[in-house]
């Protein structure tokens, strides 16, 4: 009999293929930290087909925003996300890199106009996106160590 | 021939060849007005208003002089105190404001894409004058115009970039521009202040060749133009190793010895010890004329863009 690592979820989203390494990222990013009200599971280095490794990511009754799967597309391209209904695949997506990043970084540049209480939402131009290249629209920098400067 | 009427100026790079060849058509045939020898009345009745929230006189005076020699007014401040910004203001409210009371702004702020940002909060045109440490285009098409109207063109001319080529934003837009126009680049630096890579890149992409060098000796004798920046104290930590770099890259008699006889020598200025005072008595020295091109070309600009003679 096949061993289940992790069992299924009634409820919530399940996010696949994501490249080894990043669940702890993914995390980050969907805010699961100290005030978590359900059940979170974290596979990390699985064995995986067509990646060789990946880390799953299981979040109990919740559904992620277009915002958070643009986010989680900078650091996990190759992930899939599947929103579970009833322990049915109710829907499944593959994150797709926006060619606009809109309000989901931060500019570097401490001295980018972007940065202060302008009401405007950060803007990135997508110059690359293997490997992602992104450019601040205002001050015209290239962010660098992009996971670092994700809202 | 592109349409100027309405649009912004926030980058050089927005401009396309035939944008540029056009700016410079017409800044040439401003300079008599300029000079004060022809009087034109075509932006009678616009205003425009100058934002300075940071002091550049020279820029300032320029876009000033321009509106003044077109028969339109200015308004503005120059530093931010005393102003409603002093009061803690957005630049998005600022200009808000400012849209209702002309017809264009010029824009000077300490801040990168400060312009971009106000562009979008205007329908009237945003001139950029200079964000912090991104982009100053009007700064980029008068020293196009210099070496365009000195030298009779800019495709093939040997143009040497020297001094603070890290920092100094000025030479970056300078260096994309001349590429995008076919000029053969030279970059003079100390091997700390060198060209960053991506705009080696660009001109690579352009599949133009270009030298680096450390040395003024190693390019003077090839060079049409010579672009000379200063070098900043602030960007060594010991005062010595400065004095030491920054007297190595200093144009003076000696090296013009070596020099093509028509070669041209420009600065943005304000200059510190990087060109000798002796050099300013040759005919080399073209930075005063460029300073005063910052006229005809502003004039060029505000008659393309606000009277749509483009």
């Amino acid at each position: 009999m096949k061993e289940l690592r992790v069992t299924p979820i009634r409820n919530g989203t399940v996010i696949d293929h994501i490249p080894a390494g990043m669940a702890l990222k993914v995390l980050k990013i969907l805010g699961i930290g100290d005030g978590v009200s359900s059940t979170v599971t974290v596979a990390m280095h699985v064995p995986s087909q067509a990646m060789g490794w990946k880390d799953i990511v299981k979040v109990e009754d919740r559904e992620l925003g277009a915002r958070e799967i643009d986010k989680i597309a900078l650091i996990a391209p190759t992930a899939s996300v599947n929103v579970i209904r009833n322990y049915n695949v109710a829907e499944k997506r593959r994150v797709a890199l926006p060619d606009r990043a809109l309000g989901i970084l931060r500019c570097g540049n401490p001295n980018c106009i972007s940065n202060t209480r302008e009401p405007v939402e950060s803007e990135f131009l997508v110059r690359t996106k293997t490997p992602l290249r992104v450019v601040c629209k205002y001050c015209d920098r290239e962010l660098e160590d992009i996971p670092a400067h994700i809202l | 021939m592109s349409d100027f009427r309405g649009r912004d100026i926030l980058s050089i790079r927005d401009l396309s060849r035939t944008d540029i060849e056009t700016v410079l058509k017409a800044s040439r045939r401003m300079v008599p007005h300029a000079l004060g020898k022809k009087v034109s009345r075509s932006l009678e009745g616009k205003i425009l208003a100058t934002l300075f929230f940071e002091p550049s006189t020279r820029t300032r005076l320029s876009f000033e002089s321009a509106m003044t020699r077109l028969g339109g007014r200015t308004l503005g401040f120059a530093g931010a105190e005393g102003t409603s910004v002093a009061k803690g203001e957005t630049l998005a409210d600022t200009i808000r404001m400012v849209e209702a009371y002309s017809d264009g702004i010029v824009l000077r702020h300490p801040q990168e894409g400060a312009a971009r940002l106000a562009a979008e909060f205007s329908e009237k045109p945003v001139i950029n004058a200079g964000d912090g440490a991104g982009q100053h285009p009007t700064q980029t098409l008068l020293d196009l115009f210099t070496i365009w109207d000195e030298r009779g063109g800019i495709e093939g001319q040997h143009v040497a970039l020297v001094g603070d080529l890290k920092y100094g934003r000025t030479v970056h837009s300078l260096a994309y521009a001349l590429a995008d126009l076919g000029a053969t680049l030279a970059f003079v630096s100390p091997p700390t202040l060198e060209m960053p890579r991506e705009i080696l890149e660009h001109v690579k992409e352009r599949g133009l060749s270009f030298k680096t060098a450390h040395r003024l000796e190693d390019v003077i004798r090839e060079a049409d133009v010579l672009y000379v920046t200063r070098i900043q104290k602030e960007r060594f930590p010991d005062p010595q190793e400065y004095e030491k770099v920054a007297g190595s890259y200093r144009v003076d008699g000696d090296l013009l010895r070596e020099s093509k006889r028509d070669l041209i020598i420009m600065h943005p200025l304000p200059r510190t010890t990087e060109i000798a005072p002796e050099v300013d008595r040759t005919k080399h020295a073209v930075y005063f004329k460029q300073a005063f091109n910052g006229v005809p070309v502003r004039m060029a600009l505000l008659d393309l863009i606000l009277g749509g003679a483009g």
